[in-house]
C-alpha cells in the first residue's frame, strides 16, 4: 500500500469509529471537546504509525487505547490544578486495570454513549447552526472543510462556531447525559430536528443554482438510521427515517434533462427508488407499531407514503393526504402545512376547495415571501381558469424563489397563463 | 455511494448446507453492526443453485435451464448493499466481516447517474429517461 492508500484506509477507519471514540471517551473526561481533541490526538498518533506497521487488526480499540493513555497523561498533569480531575484520574486508572479489554468494554456501553453525544451535540443551549456543525463533525465524522463546503460559508466560521459550541456545552456545565421523563420529548424534538435540517439543506439548497447537495441527504440519512437503532422505541425518530427514505428515494426523478427541478407530481416514477421507498414503508410501520397517534414527522412521512405507493400521479389517495394534512395541521398548525392542506383539498375535492384556504393565507405575514405561496395560487387559480391572476402569482412567485432553475419554471408557467388565455378568448 | 458486496457460492452454499450456528451468530452480530452504523441497506442469502434457473438468449428464441449449475466459483450465494462515503470504507467494513477458510468476497460499486459526468450529457440523460420510462410501462 502506497502512503496516500493508507491515508485513506485511515480516513475511512475514523469515519466508522470517531463517533464511537468520541462518545466513549466523553463519558471518561466529561467534555466533549477535550474528548474530540483527544480522539484527535489518537488519529494524529495513527497516521504516524499506521504507514510503517500496518493498520492493526481491530482499530477502534487501539484509536481508544491510545485516546485513553493520553487522557490519562493530560489529566496527570493537571492533578495539580484541580483535585476533581485527579479523581477521574485515578477513576480512569482503576478502570483500565480492572478493564483491560477495551473491546468488549467498547461494545458494551457505545450505544448509550453515542446517544448522549447525540444529545450533547444538539443541546438546546446551543444555537441551531451550532447545533448543526457539531453533530456533523461529531456523529457525522465530518471535516470543517466539508461542512463549509456543504453550507457554502467560509470554514473559518465553521470552525469558529464548533469551538464556540464546545465552550458554551462547558460553561453552561451540560450533563453528558440522555434526557429523561418529561425533558426527554423536547430534547429528542431537538435532535431530530437538527437531523432533518441537515437533510433538507442538502435536498434543495435555498439559495444558487446548485439545487441538489446529495452528500448532506445521505449524511443525515446515515445519522437517522443510527438514531432509530440507538432509541427503537421513539416512533417519531421512525417517523422521521421513513420521511428521508421516501423523499430520498425521489433524488433520481427531481432534475430534468437540463437540471430543472420537476415537480412531485411531474416527476418519472419509474426513476424512483424503490429499495429507498420500501425503507421508508418499513421505519413508518415500525413507528405506527409502537402505537400511539402519529407524531409530526411520521404523518408527514404518512403523506410521502400515499405518493410513493401510487404507481402514477393520477392514482393517488389524496382524500387520505387530505385527512393526513387535517391531522398535521391540528397537531403542529404552521402556515406551511395549512398552505400543504389547501394543495391536498384542491387535489382531492377541486381547485375551488383549496383555493378559499390559499385565500385566507394572503394575508399571512409569515407567507409574505414564501414562493410557493403565489406559486400553489397561481396553479389553483389557473385550473379554475382565471389565468390573468394566475399569470401574476407566477410572475410573483418568480421573483420571490431563491432558486434560479425554479424561477426559470415558475416564468415558463406565467408565460403558459398568457397564451391560455389567448385561446380562451 | 452504494457497493453491492458479493458472497461467492462454495460446495456447501450450494449442497444447501446452512451455516452452523456459530457462524450465523457472528454474522448476525456483525449484520446488526452494520445496522447500528447505517450503512446496511439490504442483504440477502441465496438458495443453492439447483433451485435456481438460467434464461439464454438468441434472437427471438429463449432457452430456460434448470440449475444447479457447475462452475461453483462464478455463483452468487447472497450479498449486501451498503451505503458508505468511499471505496475504502467499504473495504475496511468488509475487512470486519466474520469469513474464513479462503473465503473471497467481491465488492462493486453500483452506478449511479452522477457517475457519468460531464460525459452523460442531457440528450443520454433523457435517452435513459426514455428507456426507463419504457421498461416502466412495460413491467405495467
Amino acid at each position: 500500500m502506497t502512503t496516500s492508500d493508507i491515508h485513506r484506509a485511515i480516513d475511512a477507519v475514523w469515519r466508522i469509529e470517531s463517533a464511537k471514540l468520541i462518545a466513549g471517551l466523553a463519558r471518561l473526561v466529561r467534555d466533549i471537546g477535550l474528548a474530540e481533541d483527544l480522539a484527535q490526538d489518537a488519529l494524529v498518533a495513527a497516521l504516524e504509525r499506521w504507514p510503517e506497521s500496518g493498520i492493526p487488526e481491530k482499530p477502534g480499540a487501539w484509536l481508544m487505547t491510545t485516546a485513553k493513555h493520553r487522557a490519562i497523561d493530560l489529566l496527570r498533569r493537571k492533578t495539580l490544578l484541580d483535585s476533581k480531575h485527579e479523581e477521574l484520574g485515578r477513576e480512569l486508572e482503576a478502570r483500565e486495570q480492572t478493564m483491560p479489554d477495551f473491546d468488549a468494554y467498547l461494545d458494551d456501553d457505545i450505544g448509550d454513549d453515542l446517544l448522549r453525544l447525540v444529545f450533547t451535540a444538539c443541546h438546546p443551549v446551543l444555537s441551531t447552526e451550532a447545533r448543526v456543525a457539531l453533530t456533523l463533525r461529531l456523529l457525522g465524522g465530518l471535516t470543517t472543510e466539508e461542512i463549509a463546503r456543504a453550507f457554502l460559508v467560509p470554514e473559518p466560521t465553521v470552525a469558529q462556531r464548533i469551538v464556540r459550541a464546545k465552550r458554551t456545552l462547558a460553561e453552561a456545565r451540560v450533563p453528558f447525559e440522555v434526557p429523561r421523563g418529561a425533558e426527554l420529548a423536547a430534547r429528542l424534538s431537538s435532535v431530530l430536528e437538527v437531523i432533518y435540517l441537515i437533510f433538507n439543506e442538502g435536498y434543495s439548497a435555498t439559495q444558487g443554482s446548485d439545487w441538489m447537495r446529495p452528500a448532506l441527504c445521505e449524511d443525515a440519512l446515515r445519522l437517522g438510521r443510527i438514531l432509530a437503532e440507538l432509541a427503537p422505541h421513539e416512533p417519531e425518530v421512525h417517523g422521521l427515517v421513513a420521511l428521508m427514505e421516501i423523499q430520498a428515494s425521489r433524488t433520481r426523478a427531481r432534475l430534468g434533462p437540463t437540471g430543472e427541478p420537476i415537480l412531485l407530481l411531474d416527476q418519472d416514477r419509474a426513476r424512483w427508488d424503490q429499495l429507498l421507498i420500501r425503507r421508508g414503508l418499513a421505519a413508518l410501520k415500525r413507528a405506527e407499531r409502537l402505537g400511539g397517534s402519529l407524531g409530526p414527522y411520521a404523518l408527514q412521512a404518512a403523506i410521502a407514503a400515499c405518493h410513493a405507493r401510487a404507481r402514477a400521479a393520477a392514482e393517488t389517495d389524496w382524500e387520505r393526504i387530505a385527512a393526513l394534512y387535517d391531522a398535521l395541521a391540528e397537531l403542529a398548525p404552521s402556515p406551511v402545512v395549512e398552505l400543504n392542506r389547501a394543495v391536498a383539498l384542491s387535489m382531492a375535492f377541486g381547485p375551488a376547495a383549496g383555493l378559499g384556504l390559499v385565500d385566507a393565507l394572503t394575508e399571512e405575514p409569515s407567507l409574505k415571501s414564501y414562493h410557493l405561496l403565489p406559486s400553489v395560487r397561481g396553479d389553483l387559480l389557473a385550473k379554475l381558469g382565471r389565468f390573468e391572476e394566475a399569470r401574476a402569482e407566477f410572475e410573483r412567485a418568480a421573483v420571490l424563489t431563491r432558486n434560479t432553475r425554479e424561477r426559470e419554471l415558475l416564468l415558463a408557467r406565467a408565460r403558459r397563463c398568457v397564451s391560455e388565455r389567448a385561446m380562451q378568448k | 455511494m452504494r457497493f453491492m458486496v458479493i458472497v461467492k457460492g462454495n460446495a456447501e452454499s450450494e449442497a444447501g448446507v446452512l451455516p452452523n450456528e456459530k457462524i450465523l451468530s457472528e454474522m448476525g452480530k456483525f449484520n446488526e453492526e452494520l445496522v447500528k452504523a447505517g450503512v446496511m441497506l439490504a442483504g440477502e442469502g441465496l438458495h443453492p443453485s439447483s433451485k435456481g434457473v438460467r434464461v439464454k438468449f438468441e434472437g427471438s428464441k429463449r432457452t430456460v435451464t434448470d440449475g444447479p449449475f457447475s462452475e461453483t466459483k462464478e455463483l452468487i450465494a447472497g450479498f449486501w448493499l451498503w451505503q458508505v462515503k468511499s471505496k475504502e470504507e467499504a473495504i475496511e467494513w468488509l475487512k470486519r466481516a466474520p469469513f474464513d477458510g479462503g473465503t473471497e468476497i467481491e465488492l462493486r460499486q453500483v452506478f449511479e447517474a452522477e457517475d457519468f459526468g460531464s460525459e452523460f450529457t442531457p440528450e443520454l440523460r433523457e435517452q435513459e429517461e426514455r428507456l426507463r420510462a419504457q421498461i416502466a410501462e412495460k413491467q405495467q
